[in-house]
């Protein structure tokens, strides 16, 4: 296409822009004079280039508008919404033209009678649909007394810069058949020349580059930056010689060189706000609300491929605030709200970031909608939801499919968008927050990293293989150890670090890689040390575990191949000073990993699971001082304390210590075992919410999870059996016994209810359906430290003995995975007939897909409790039973 | 952009005598697990020795990694696994031929290369029905040359990696 039509192209789509952001204005305003002014020149001069550049029906239409808008801006016609509606309808029609005239570099066949007409009709006086007729034809003289500065002022930099360009040809051009309209020529003719004197002192200013020249720019830069690496490594690692100081200078120029590179990529973020005003209204309109939108920061600049990315996310997301968010005026009356809705955008930097916050005043999340939609598509269970934070219930209006709109408009309700708008802006390393209240309105946060070209990266080795960390997700680096002081510790599984007040989550690289681990590597003396890398994404921090650690370094950051983009794990790959290709890591990505290995790992194989569940557990091995290790489920530790000797308190024949606001009994686990004299004393705390056991014990040795064998013996007090560790025979403890020993009335029931007195005297009865021993013997305890009287059955068969017997129980945990009789065969016999027909019954199982929930729930559980986890289960038991209490109370 | 200097010889036949006869197509001859294929030429930017890949954890299973290429990160696609045979013994050399599709360069990762064929687009057949699934999915068609058969690659259906 001709060079020259291009250019046209582009700068008229920036001036049609502009008048409809200023046409949106007038509509609000309509006797500004100076946006009448600008949309008049605007106007005038899109329709004199297309006269010069021979685009006939272009021309035509500018030109009937250009009448119209003259008319408005001479005060002989009154401005009214109809009028500026057709307006609109010109500027469209324009914009159809244009379009067609990009995509086969002709104006389409046909013409614009009809739009003609309307606006001639208008023009002429002749329109009798319109408001006011040309009644002010006193005001003419005040369009003269445009001030040129004010209407520089006033006009966006692109159709600025273009009118000392193309002014001359339009004087000419313009045909005036009506004698108003010589009245405006003349007086164009003098703003515009003013405007052409002040204007070449601002064009100069600024220069129009075409984009790919700074692209390519950008990529000689990125080059000569990797080319600099690999000189500064090759300096490094050879001994001082002449090139050092040379070196040092060309690094600062490079850097300098590349900082303003990357500055000539940022534009203000308001290029992707222009648009919007224009869409609410439209929106506005159509679905009869008023709506205010407010924008602020507009001048915030951030990098243009940052703001392409964007663009589309944040129409969706006013959009919706529009459709969902803001409610009709009569709604939002008779709540007491102003009937206009206030939609704010606004635009800060922060740190490396931008930060981009879309607020509404509507009505805010419907959080038990959600709640219902969530369950009706089977990504959470009613007591998920139940125990969630509002907030995080939100957050799932960002799952694929999930629209809660209760009709689709042609605006929104699709349900796709809200998950590809989180998905485009997480792709650019990027963060989305929500909050809302029902009945005030929602605030959408959405936090971006500046650049996406050049970051700085952390270097770090995981099996023998390097990885980059950006930067910015780095808070500190600290280094872990599997024993001593700062060792890494279980909790429930998930490995775990001290970090002076909180305890982080480990998130191990190589396991989430799938890396073989490097044996080398843990033949090498001292391997016990592992690096953790505390990470931040967005509230949630973590600690990445690697290996080794290496310098941070600049890094050109390449998109990765398409074919590899799904892999959320990563956001890039680079090529470093030596050549090497390595990965970037995205925080993000590994975030969510982490949160999903959880599940993943309950997801295995029917036959794996059913064979290791029973006997694979953490257990926590400890030493009293008699040389025979002991071990305790790991599932029943709370916390891992080191008690401070000196603050031990006695009472009577009770010790006790201030924690945590509370006193806690201190039990030793041998009555003769020696305490240390002084310093601290290794402790085991048992919890069950409220109340805290602190059982004492000589020294932590480690954490096992391993394939266990236990031979029950419950012949001593005090021990559930024993079993070999490390080829060591090994006690497992019965906690009960301890606890009972802290507290005479630990068994005593808490319960939920205040009111229930006579219900607390009496232990809730809970039966434990599994026929792994292991599994009964852990979850006995489990159960017990919470308040529950309990009684097990190795199996269906012989709980449904106890039910012919009598024998009645508040609530019953059943296994699914049984050998004679499932549970759901179980559950199945338990309902048909029997004492136990309305008994609650919670399944318990790692399989939990959406049909194994379904089916058991159909067939009579009334829970399904789908991972071993203490506190969900004993918040489905306690939930249930309170469900229980109240239906039976009714 | 520190390719768009460079002129390779395929380049270089590219802009001059491509067609050398009325109905002549250029093909590079390869060879995968002993089976001769051929990749239009045009589609060929470069051929390469063993190269330095990395691994790229958790990608799919043909996607050996990738490596680097004068400045370009080309993404390395080991062609024995696609078609589902097996490796080659630990230490083979391999040969590798960069082809660029959808302005991405990926490096197919094969046994050997050959010549530069010309071949009379008359000769050239339909894929039979009975061949392996997989094969017949990367297949445009085949050659029958004086001793041996040339199933014609279909560059940008070998990069669509197979359905796990």
């Amino acid at each position: 296409m001709d060079d020259l039509i291009v250019e046209f192209i582009t700068e008229t789509n920036e001036s049609l822009a502009a008048i409809d952001l200023q046409l949106v204005g007038l509509e609000q305003n309509p006797n500004d004079k100076n946006l009448l002014g600008s949309i008049f020149r605007l106007m005038h001069t899109i329709k004199g280039t297309c006269g010069f550049l021979g685009l006939p029906r272009l021309e035509t239409c500018a030109h009937r508008a250009e009448n119209v808008m003259g008319r408005f801006r001479d005060g002989t016609l009154q401005v009214t919404p109809a009028y500026v509606t057709l307006i609109f309808e010109s500027i469209d029609r324009i914009k159809m033209i244009m379009g067609e005239l990009e995509a086969n570099g002709k104006e389409p066949e046909g013409n614009d009678m009809d739009l003609i007409e309307k606006l001639d009709a208008v023009y002429e006086g002749r329109d009798t649909t319109g408001a006011a007729p040309a009644a002010a034809h006193g005001a003419a003289p005040a369009s003269a007394e445009i001030d040129p500065l004010q209407a520089l002022f006033d006009s966006t930099p692109g159709p600025a810069d273009m009118v000392p360009n193309y002014v001359p040809a339009p004087v000419e051009a313009a045909p005036a058949p009506a004698p108003v309209a010589a009245a405006p020529a003349p007086v164009a003719a003098k703003p515009a020349d003013d405007h052409g004197a002040k204007e070449s002192s601002v064009a100069s200013q600024t220069l129009r580059v075409n984009v790919d020249v700074l692209e390519n720019l950008m990529t000689m830069v990125s080059e000569l930056v990797l080319t600099r690496n690999q000189l500064l490594q090759i300096q490094r690692n050879s001994k001082g010689s002449e090139f050092g100081t040379p070196l040092q200078r060309l690094n600062h120029v490079v850097s300098d060189l590349q900082e303003g590179v990357m500055k000539t990529r940022m534009q203000p973020i308001g290029a992707a706000w222009s648009k919007l005003p224009r869409i609410i209204r439209d929106l506005s309109n159509e679905l009869g609300k008023k709506i205010d939108l407010v924008m602020e920061g507009e001048e915030t600049e951030l990098d243009r491929q940052v703001l392409e990315l964007i663009k589309d996310p944040l129409t969706h997301m006013v959009r919706n605030s529009g459709d969902h968010g803001i409610e009709k005026p009569s709604d939002r009356a008779a709540a007491g709200k102003p009937e206009t809705g206030k939609i704010i955008l606004r635009a800060f930097h922060e740190g490396g970031h931008i930060i981009i916050q879309i607020k509404d005043d509507g009505k805010g999340l419907n959080t038990e909608r959600i709640k219902q939609k969530a369950i009706e598509k089977g990504i959470a269970t009613a007591e998920q939801l139940a125990a969630m934070p509002k907030k995080q219930i939100h957050m799932y209006i960002f799952d694929a499919g999930f629209s809660t709109a209760e009709k689709v408009t042609s605006v929104s309700g699709r349900g796709v968008g809200m998950d590809v708008v989180r998905t485009n802006i997480e792709k650019i390393g990027g963060t989305i927050d929500l909050l809302s209240e029902e009945g005030q309105g929602s605030t959408f946060t959405i936090k971006i990293p500046l650049t996406l070209a050049i970051v700085s990266a952390l270097i770090v080795e995981v099996a023998g293989e390097k990885y980059a960390v950006p930067q910015l997700a780095v808070q500190e680096l600290v280094m872990g150890s599997e024993g001593g002081e700062n060792k890494i510790e279980y909790i429930n599984g998930t490995p775990v670090f001290r970090l002076r007040e909180t305890l982080l989550p480990l998130v191990n690289l190589q396991a989430m890689l799938k890396l073989p681990e490097d044996k080398s590597a843990s033949e090498r003396v001292g391997r016990k040390n592992l690096y953790i890398i505390v990470t931040k994404v967005g509230d949630y921090v973590f600690g990445i575990l690697v290996d080794r650690v290496f310098d941070t370094e600049e890094i050109v950051v390449k998109p990765m191949a398409r074919m590899l983009q799904s892999i959320e794990l990563f956001s890039g790959n680079t090529i470093l000073g030596d050549g090497s290709v390595i990965l970037i890591l995205d925080p993000t990505g590994v975030a969510k990993a982490s949160g999903e290995i959880q599940v993943a790992s309950t997801d295995k194989s029917a036959a794996e699971e059913h064979a290791i569940r029973g006997t694979r557990t953490s257990l926590l091995l400890f030493s009293t001082g008699d040389g025979i290790p002991k071990a305790v489920p790991l599932a029943l530790v709370a916390r891992l304390e080191d008690v401070d000797i000196s603050k031990i308190e006695e009472s009577g024949d009770q010790m006790l210590i201030q924690y945590r606001d509370t006193l806690m009994p201190l039990v030793k686990f041998d009555p003769d075992m020696p305490l240390n004299e002084k310093g601290t004393q290794p402790t085991l705390v048992f919890s069950d919410g409220t109340r805290s056991m602190g059982l004492m014990v000589a020294e932590i040795i480690d954490i096992v999870e391993d394939i266990i064998n236990v031979q029950i013996n419950s012949d001593r007090t005090g021990y559930l059996g024993s079993t070999i560790i490390r080829n060591k025979a090994t006690d497992i403890i019965d906690v009960g016994s301890f606890l009972k020993g802290a507290y005479k009335d630990w068994f005593k029931d808490h319960g939920e209810d205040d009111f229930d007195r006579e219900d607390m005297k009496r232990l809730r009865r809970v039966l434990v359906v599994d026929d792994s021993p292991f599994f009964r013997n852990m979850l006995s305890p489990l159960l017990s430290v919470a308040g529950y009287d309990v009684t097990t059955a190795e199996n269906p068969k012989r709980a449904l003995e106890l039910a012919e017997k009598g024998q009645f129980f508040d609530i019953i945990v059943s296994d699914i995975e049984m050998p004679e009789m499932s549970g759901f065969e179980f559950v199945e016999a338990v309902r048909k007939q029997g004492p136990w027909q309305n008994t609650p019954m919670v399944a318990l199982s790692s399989h939990a897909t959406k049909n194994d929930i379904e089916r058991g729930m159909s067939l009579g559980f009334t829970k399904y409790v789908a991972k071993f986890d203490r506190d969900t289960l004993l918040n489905a038991i306690s939930s249930t039973l309170a469900e229980q209490r109240h239906t039976e109370a009714a | 952009m520190s390719l768009s200097g460079e002129v390779t010889k395929f380049q270089k036949r590219r802009a001059g005598d491509v067609d050398e006869g009325p109905q002549m197509t250029q093909f590079l001859s390869i060879t995968v697990g002993g089976q001769m294929f051929g990749i239009p030429i045009l589609q060929v930017q470069d051929v390469l020795r063993q190269q330095t890949v990395t691994h790229v954890p958790l990608a799919p299973p043909e996607v050996a990694g990738a490596l680097n290429l004068r400045g370009r990160i080309v993404t390395a696609i080991n062609v024995r696994r696609r078609l589902g045979l097996d490796n080659l013994p630990e230490g083979s050399k391999t040969m590798s031929v960069v082809v660029e599709h959808e302005h991405e360069l990926y490096s197919l990762i094969i046994d050997t290369v050959g010549d530069v064929l010309s071949l009379q687009s008359k000769g050239f057949e339909q894929v039979p029905p009975t061949m392996d699934t997989t094969w017949r999915d990367i297949a445009t068609g085949i050659f029958r040359l004086e001793n041996q058969l040339m199933v014609v690659v279909d560059v940008s259906r070998l990069l669509q990696h197979s359905v796990h």
